[in-house]
């Protein structure tokens, strides 16, 4: 006898895709512009982040952040020394982040306030791919000291990401990171990536990360319905 | 290891499913779909499938994967090509650069195959009281 079969025909992540959903819906209407923030452990996250919400700050925006980290609360106290409100979500074991977590993490924000909100995802190449959490921007960075091969062997993830940034560049000379054959392995991975090469030691970079993030917050003010996800 | 937590979703769908088709047969096996840009590792997602189905419906079912290839289409010349591992995302007509990914995202759940019971090759009036709803 043929087994009898149940035809169902849904994505796996169905409910991360539908909180995720949710949450772009409300962003959009509070007029919130979101990033997702991802890259190996250690690569910058919250360095750069920090910069960079200072800088946004300065321009007269609400930003603010949220924070994946497995056990502790340092990354949100760091994020904060920027002046805008950070918050943390401990993961516990868990390896990325999920739009519920999100969810939670931001129940106490006044979105309506907000301009910019920052995810920083927990540091991991592999497993945030796949989730949604409602963003509008999803920013990958590759750090020098883990050499120019990295877009190559994480091509997935380079391929959902909106902005590259290659960061720590202050260390590529020490650590013989060759620029140019990184550039073209994240081209090779994703066609037509921007690529933006910065340092939180120098300050490199910075202005440039700010005035893209600039340019894409005020492209999506100037076309409030268009984005449905 | 995020398998486990795409295994335990998957769970939770197939228990939804179940349920919504009012079935309280056996599952036999759980048919999937894994795209080679869904960020899964199939042998990690068959390992966290036998964790996740303990003391579920799903214990004991079969994972069936059926693995799809990433193929974009050029933007140039409308070719369609397959990709491989680690995956160049070019044309392989053209050769110019290609972004357009028609298929290897998918991380889907496609059918789930029920045993053959007695009661659906003719159902039994008592088969009603046999499983009272809570
Ligand atoms: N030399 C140099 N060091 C940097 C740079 N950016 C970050 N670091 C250092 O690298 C380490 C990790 O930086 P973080 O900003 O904490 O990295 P992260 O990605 O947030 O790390 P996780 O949240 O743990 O994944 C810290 O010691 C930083 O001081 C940089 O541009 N240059
Ligand atoms: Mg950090
Ligand atoms: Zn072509």
């Amino acid at each position: 006898m043929p087994p009898r079969i149940l035809e169902v025909r849904t994505r796996i992540l169905k409910k991360n895709d539908e909180i995720a959903r949710a949450l772009r819906s409300r962003f959009e209407q509070h007029g919130v512009y979101v990033v997702n923030v991802v890259s190996s452990p250690g690569a910058g996250k919250t360095e750069l982040l920090t910069r960079v919400m200072g800088a946004l700050r300065d321009r007269g925006l609400t930003v603010a952040a949220v924070v994946g980290d497995l056990a502790t609360e340092n990354d949100a106290a760091r994020l904060a020394r920027s002046g805008c409100p950070a918050k943390q979500i401990l993961t516990g074991t868990m390896c990325h982040l999920e739009a519920d977590m999100v969810e939670h993490a931001i129940a106490d924000f006044d979105l309506h306030e907000l301009d910019v909100l920052f995810i920083e995802n927990v540091g991991n190449l592999v497993c945030p791919q796949g989730f949604d959490l409602g963003e509008d921007l999803r920013i990958l960075l590759f750090p020098s000291t883990e050499g120019e091969d990295k877009p190559l062997k994480y091509p997935t993830l380079i391929n959902t990401c909106d902005l590259v940034v290659l960061s720590k560049m202050d260390l590529a000379e020490p650590v013989g990171f060759d620029v140019r054959s990184a550039r073209a392995n994240c081209e090779t991975a994703r066609p037509g990536v921007p690529i933006i090469e910065t340092s939180a030691r120098t300050g490199r970079g910075t202005a440039d990360v700010v005035a893209f993030l600039a340019d894409r917050i005020d492209a999506k003010r100037d076309t409030p319905a268009e984005r449905t996800a | 290891m995020h398998e486990l937590s795409i295994a335990t979703s998957l769970v939770s769908l197939v228990d939804d499913a179940l349920e919504s088709a009012g079935e309280a047969g056996t599952v036999e096996a759980v048919r999937v779909k894994v795209g080679a840009l869904s960020g899964v590792v199939v042998e990690a997602l068959e390992f966290a499938w036998g964790v996740a189905v303990e003391g579920t419906r799903c214990e004991g079912a079969r994972l069936e994967v059926e693995r799809v290839p990433a193929v974009v289409r050029c933007g140039e010349c409308g070719a369609e090509t397959t990709l491989d591992h680690p995956p160049v995302f070019a044309c392989g007509s053209c050769g110019r650069p290609a972004s357009e990914v028609i298929s290897g995202r998918e991380l889907d759940l496609i059918a789930l195959e029920l045993e053959q019971t007695q009661a659906t090759a003719d159902p039994a009036p008592e088969d009603h009281h046999a499983a009272p709803n809570p």
